[in-house]
């Protein structure tokens, strides 16, 4: 991985290569969080803040304004929770992280941890990964007998608490309220917000949840200033994004992607292209939850704002990759079984609207339906995107919405009473 | 059932350890599962209702209160795994064991699971057994990891 970035990235990971203890402080690994806990949280905050490092796991929210609510909570006790629960289909980045630079992520957690002024905390690993849950453990404790972990860290009179947190296989858990409620021994099924998890989050805490992604970035700019930081990336989103490359491409894998990239840049330099002798037919962008775009739009750059203005939903950063030999259709309803089997079923247009828009796949893909049904799916597609409760029913539909607008013909040509195009089609 | 107990004072009785005592007890289980009598006994030591534990219990997919086999076949249905020829996987297996997805073969060897995305689409398609994670698999390749899998298990009984 990183063909563009040599020396200076901030996330070494080569494949096969675990940076160990050692390894890690030979790299100038922990002298982020010596220097942080000598400057000070208030100084340390404002280097975050300067260096604009927004949220990995899919909101893109201003790290250091999260971390500003709770120092401004009146509360004593906070925590933080490192959110690596990782379900995103087709996202492996913080998986990589956590096995290959540990102690990278434990460093962020723990300057993060200090600038919040929490004193206990979690990692929240799903279970479908105990080889990054066996590293971790490890890490944690190796950390806390060279003195980086635990009381009164390299001797600063801060202390951290941090434990292991083993999920169970629940996609709806990487969503911060429902993964508090998971923590307390629940269901794991969202809350209400607000209040917001800042506010009152784990045991009506205030609690700093981040991505593993976003807090592993944080030594790197604590150690090399917010400038060093926005030298890579554009003004609107600095630094750079792990992408997690997947699908019909010559290279599949992890690539650290400075922002600004276009997404035909990222496919051609670092996934070489679709696969010989084809054509690439769409692209999936931000994992299930993300939307299906034609490569005309493939020019947008990797940038929040660019992005948010043409519809593309940057996510989790995976990119999927589908050709010409591809079923739009299929591979939506793969998705949408997906959300189907994940929705917890609070909510009425989440539980059933998915299932009613699967059974108008299931018909389309039979060839039994009818145009009407296309309609009637994009009804469907924006209640469930605008009732749902929370962010699993809304994002659900992005895949649905984004492929019945740029592949409508794909969903017309499937129907029964499909018409010559020339004849107007009927809309809702 | 001491083994509980044993599990329970290791983790700690606070509600919030719920899940993870839960699944370190039905990670001793031999049949991989959470039984009834173990839910009562959790349920005991904890000081937690019965119906909070398999409220809990049974929202997650990786807790089963059926029974399982020794070795856990997971295969990855989502859409890089499935684009990555998924179907000739599942039916190979499916053969090689002669039981559907949710099924335990008559040996009580292999149990045959779906999973959501185990973080290895770049190598799909993928499938876990147990621990272990296999990428750019083959029906062959899926189909002697399996047969292995038995061998060690046979040599094991004869030793
Ligand atoms: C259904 C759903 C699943 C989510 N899964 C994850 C996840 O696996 N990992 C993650 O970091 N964030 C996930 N999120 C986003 C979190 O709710 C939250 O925004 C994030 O952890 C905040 O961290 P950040 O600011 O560092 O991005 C998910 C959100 C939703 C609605
Ligand atoms: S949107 Fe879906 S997952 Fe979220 S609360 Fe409603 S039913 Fe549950
Ligand atoms: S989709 Fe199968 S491992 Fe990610």
């Amino acid at each position: 991985m990183n063909k563009m970035l040599d020396d200076d990235q901030i996330f070494n990971i080569s494949p096969g290569r675990h940076v160990d203890l050692d390894h890690h402080c030979q790299n100038g690994g922990y002298s982020a969080l010596a220097k942080a806990l000598a400057q000070g949280p208030e100084t340390s905050l404002k280097e975050i803040s300067d260096a604009g490092l927004r949220g990995r796991g899919g909101a893109a929210f201003p790290t250091a304004e999260k971390i500003k609510m709770l120092r401004a909570n009146t509360e004593k006790l906070r925590y933080i929770i490192c959110n690596a629960d990782e379900g995103e289909p087709g996202t492996f980045k913080d998986r990589f992280i956590m096995t290959h630079i540990p102690f990278q992520l434990l460093e962020g957690i723990t300057i993060a941890a200090f600038m919040a002024g929490a004193s206990e905390g979690y990692i929240y690993v799903r279970h479908e990964y105990p080889e990054a849950q066996k590293i971790l453990r490890e890490s944690i404790e190796e950390a806390e007998r060279r003195g980086f972990l635990g009381e009164n860290i390299l001797g600063s009179g801060f202390s951290l608490s941090l434990k292991l947190f083993s999920g169970a296989g629940s996609y709806l858990c990487g969503e911060e309220t429902a993964l508090i409620s998971s923590i307390e021994g629940k269901k794991g099924r969202p809350r209400l917000k607000p209040p917001y998890p800042t506010q009152a989050g784990l045991w009506q805490k205030p609690t700093l949840i981040n991505n593993v992604e976003t807090l592993a970035n944080i030594p790197k700019i604590i150690e090399k200033s917010a400038s060093w930081y926005r030298s890579f990336g554009t003004p609107d989103s600095p630094g750079t994004k792990l992408i997690s490359l997947s699908g019909d491409v010559q290279n599949r894998g992890l690539f650290e992607v400075p922002f600004g990239m276009t997404f035909a840049e990222i496919i051609s330099e670092y996934g070489g292209g679709a696969k010989t002798g084809k054509a690439i037919k769409a692209v999936n962008i931000g994992g299930a939850s993300g939307v299906l775009i034609p490569p005309e739009m493939l020019f947008t750059p990797l940038e929040y704002l660019a992005c948010s203005k043409t519809g593309i939903t940057i996510g989790s950063g995976a990119i999927f990759v589908l050709d010409d030999t591809r079923s739009i259709l299929s591979n939506v309803q793969n998705r949408l079984r997906f959300f189907l089997h994940e929705s917890c079923g609070k909510c009425t247009p989440c539980r059933e609207g998915l299932r009613q828009a699967n059974l108008i796949l299931d018909r389309l893909l039979a060839g039994e339906a009818v145009r009407q049904d296309v309609s009637t799916l994009e009804r469907y597609t924006r209640a469930i995107q605008e009732a749902s409760f929370c962010g699993l029913g809304q994002a659900a539909g992005n895949s649905l919405r984004s492929s019945l607008a740029y592949y409508r013909d794909e969903y017309l040509a499937s129907c029964r009473d499909n018409k010559p195009s020339f004849i107007e089609e009927e809309t809702a | 059932m001491t083994a509980i107990k044993e599990v329970v004072n290791r983790f700690g009785k606070e509600e919030a350890l719920l899940l993870q005592v839960i699944l370190a007890v039905q990670d001793a289980d031999p049949q991989n599962h959470l039984s009834e009598e173990a839910v009562n006994e959790i349920s005991r030591e904890m000081n937690i209702s019965r119906s909070r534990v398999y409220s809990t219990a049974s929202f997650y997919s990786e807790i089963s209160l059926k029974p399982r086999g020794m070795h856990i076949i997971r295969i990855c249905t989502n859409a890089p795994c499935e684009n990555a020829n998924k179907a000739s996987i599942l039916a190979a297996i499916k053969q090689e064991l002669g039981i559907k997805i949710g099924q335990t073969t008559t040996d009580g060897l292999f149990s045959l699971e779906s999973v959501n995305c185990l973080g290895a689409c770049y190598m799909s398609p993928a499938i876990k057994i147990d621990d272990a994670v296999y990428g750019d698999l083959t029906p062959e390749a899926a189909v002697a990891i399996i047969r292995n899998l038995r061998k060690e298990y046979q040599n094991e009984q004869n030793a």
